[in-house]
C-alpha cells in the first residue's frame, strides 16, 4: 500500500486520539482538583478513600482498567454495551485514572504553599474560596506546570492503549494496516505522530511556563 | 473606652500553656510595643487578637478592622505591588477602584515607594517588600495596625528604614500594636511597653517605667540588652 493511502486511513484514528486526549484533559484537569480537596479533607472517611482511589488508580494497569470500565456495565448489570459506551468508556476510563495522577500533582502544589499566604489572605479579609482561586491557585500552577506536561505528554501515549477494547483510534487503525500489509509502515506514522503531538504539546507548555515566568 | 480590651486570655498547644492569663486594653492613639524574650506568648498573643489562632478561654474586646504586618511580609508573589494593595479594598471592602487606587498611591508615596507600583514583590529588597506590606495593610483603613516582629527578616540598613517608617505613623497617631525585639526602638516609639515572659505579663507601664524596673527578670532581659 503507498504511503499517502496508509496516512489517508490513519486520519481518522488520528481524529479519535486527539478526541480522546482532549475530552480526558478536560475531565480529568478538574475532577483531578475536587479528588485532592477530598484527599486534603479534614473529613477522615472521604481522605481514606480518596486515597484508596487514588493508590488503585496509580497502583494498576491503565490498559486494565479500560478493560474493566468496558466490561463492567455488561457484568455488574447484565446491560447489553451499545456502540457509542466503548467510545465514551475510554473517557471515563482515562478520566478517572488521569484525574488521580493529577490530585497527587494539585496537592504536592498545594503543600507547597507558604501558610503566611492562607494568614495574609485571611486577615484581608478574603473568604476561603477567593483565597484558593485568587491567592493560592495561581501559585500551585506555576509550581505544578512541569509535572502537569509530563503527565500530558504520557496521556498522548497512552491513548494508544484504547486499542484493547477496539476503539479505532490511531494505534489500533495502524496495527490492523501493518498486519494487513506485513509492513510496519503504518506504525512508522502512527510513531512519527505521536512524537510530532508531543513536540507540540511541549511547546505550548513552555509557552505557558514563560508566561508565568514574571515573578519567581 | 478602650479601643481593644483583652481579659484573662489563655491558650496553649496541646501541654504547652503558652498565654496563662493576660489581660491588657489599648487606646486610640496609643503605641503599644510588646517585648520579650523568644517563646514568651507575644506572637502568639497577636495571633489571638488577628484571629489567625483560637484562644483557649478569655475575652478580646474589639469592634473594628486592623491590618497586620508579618516578620516575613508574606506579600503576594503572584500580584504586582499596586494589586497586592488595592485587591482586597476593592474586592473585600467594595470600595470605588478610583478612590482606592488614588489611596494606594498616596500610601506607596508616603513608603517612597512611589516609582515600584508595577514593580512585583520578588524585585524588591526586603525593606521595600515590608514597606509594601504596611501600604496594604494601611489600604484597609485599619482601626490598630499590628506589627509582628516587622524588622525580624531584616538587615540592621533595612531596619532602619521600617522602624521610620513606623515612627512618622505613630506621629500621625495611627494606634499600634509592635511585637518588636528593638528595644532602643520600643522605647522610643512606645506609649506603653509591655515586658512578657513565660507567657504572663511581668511588667507593664511607660517606657522609662519599664525601663528602669526593679522586676529581677526584666533586668536580666534588659542586661543582655545592654551588654
Amino acid at each position: 500500500m503507498i504511503l499517502s493511502t496508509v496516512i489517508q486511513q490513519l486520519l481518522e484514528g488520528m481524529i479519535t486520539s486527539i478526541e480522546i486526549f482532549l475530552l480526558t484533559l478536560l475531565f480529568s484537569l478538574p475532577l483531578g482538583l475536587a479528588v485532592a480537596g477530598g484527599r486534603m479533607s479534614r473529613f477522615r472517611p472521604l481522605r481514606w478513600l480518596m486515597k484508596l482511589y487514588i493508590s488503585i488508580m496509580r497502583g494498576t494497569p491503565l490498559m486494565l482498567q479500560l478493560i474493566v470500565v468496558f466490561f463492567a456495565p455488561y457484568y455488574l448489570f447484565g446491560i447489553s454495551l451499545s456502540t457509542e459506551y466503548r467510545f465514551i468508556s475510554v473517557i471515563i476510563a482515562f478520566t478517572i485514572n488521569y484525574a488521580a495522577y493529577f490530585a497527587e500533582i494539585y496537592r504536592g502544589g498545594i503543600e507547597s504553599i507558604n501558610s503566611g499566604q492562607y494568614e495574609a489572605a485571611q486577615v484581608l479579609g478574603y473568604s476561603k474560596l477567593e483565597t484558593f482561586f485568587i491567592i493560592i491557585m495561581p501559585q500551585v500552577v506555576k509550581v505544578i506546570l512541569p509535572s502537569v506536561t509530563n503527565e500530558v505528554i504520557t496521556l498522548v501515549k497512552d491513548t494508544s492503549l484504547s486499542f484493547v477494547i477496539a476503539i479505532p483510534e490511531m494505534f489500533t487503525v495502524a496495527k490492523q494496516i501493518a498486519a494487513a500489509d506485513a509492513s510496519i509502515a503504518a506504525l512508522l506514522v502512527a510513531g512519527l505522530f505521536y512524537y510530532v503531538f508531543n513536540i507540540l504539546v511541549a511547546f505550548v507548555m513552555e509557552h505557558i511556563e514563560h508566561r508565568l515566568d514574571y515573578y519567581e | 473606652m478602650s479601643l481593644l480590651e483583652i481579659k484573662n486570655l489563655k491558650k496553649s498547644f496541646d501541654d504547652n500553656v503558652v498565654l496563662k492569663d493576660i489581660s491588657l486594653s489599648v487606646e486610640k492613639g496609643e503605641v503599644l510595643a510588646i517585648i520579650g524574650p523568644s517563646g514568651s506568648g507575644k506572637s502568639t498573643l497577636l495571633r489571638c487578637i488577628t484571629g489567625l489562632e483560637e484562644e483557649d478561654s478569655g475575652v478580646i474586646d474589639f469592634d473594628g478592622t486592623f491590618g497586620l504586618v508579618f516578620q516575613n511580609f508574606n506579600l503576594f508573589p503572584h500580584h504586582s505591588v499596586m494589586k497586592n494593595i488595592t485587591n482586597a479594598p476593592i474586592r473585600v471592602q467594595k470600595r470605588k477602584k478610583d478612590e482606592v487606587f488614588d489611596h494606594a498611591r498616596e500610601l506607596l508615596r508616603k513608603m517612597g515607594l512611589e516609582d515600584k507600583e508595577d514593580a512585583y514583590p520578588c524585585e524588591l529588597s526586603g525593606g521595600q517588600q515590608q514597606r509594601v506590606s504596611i501600604a496594604r495593610a494601611l489600604a484597609m483603613n485599619p482601626d490598630i495596625l499590628f506589627f509582628d516582629e516587622p524588622t525580624s527578616a531584616l538587615d540592621p540598613e533595612l531596619t532602619g528604614e521600617i522602624l521610620t517608617v513606623i515612627k512618622d505613623l505613630a506621629r500621625e497617631h495611627m494606634t499600634m500594636v509592635i511585637v518588636t525585639h528593638e528595644m532602643a526602638f520600643a522605647r522610643n516609639v512606645a506609649d506603653t511597653i509591655i515586658f512578657m515572659d513565660e507567657g504572663v505579663i511581668v511588667e507593664e507601664g511607660s517606657p522609662d517605667e519599664v525601663f528602669s524596673s526593679d522586676n529581677q527578670r526584666m533586668k536580666d532581659f534588659l542586661g543582655k540588652f545592654y551588654d
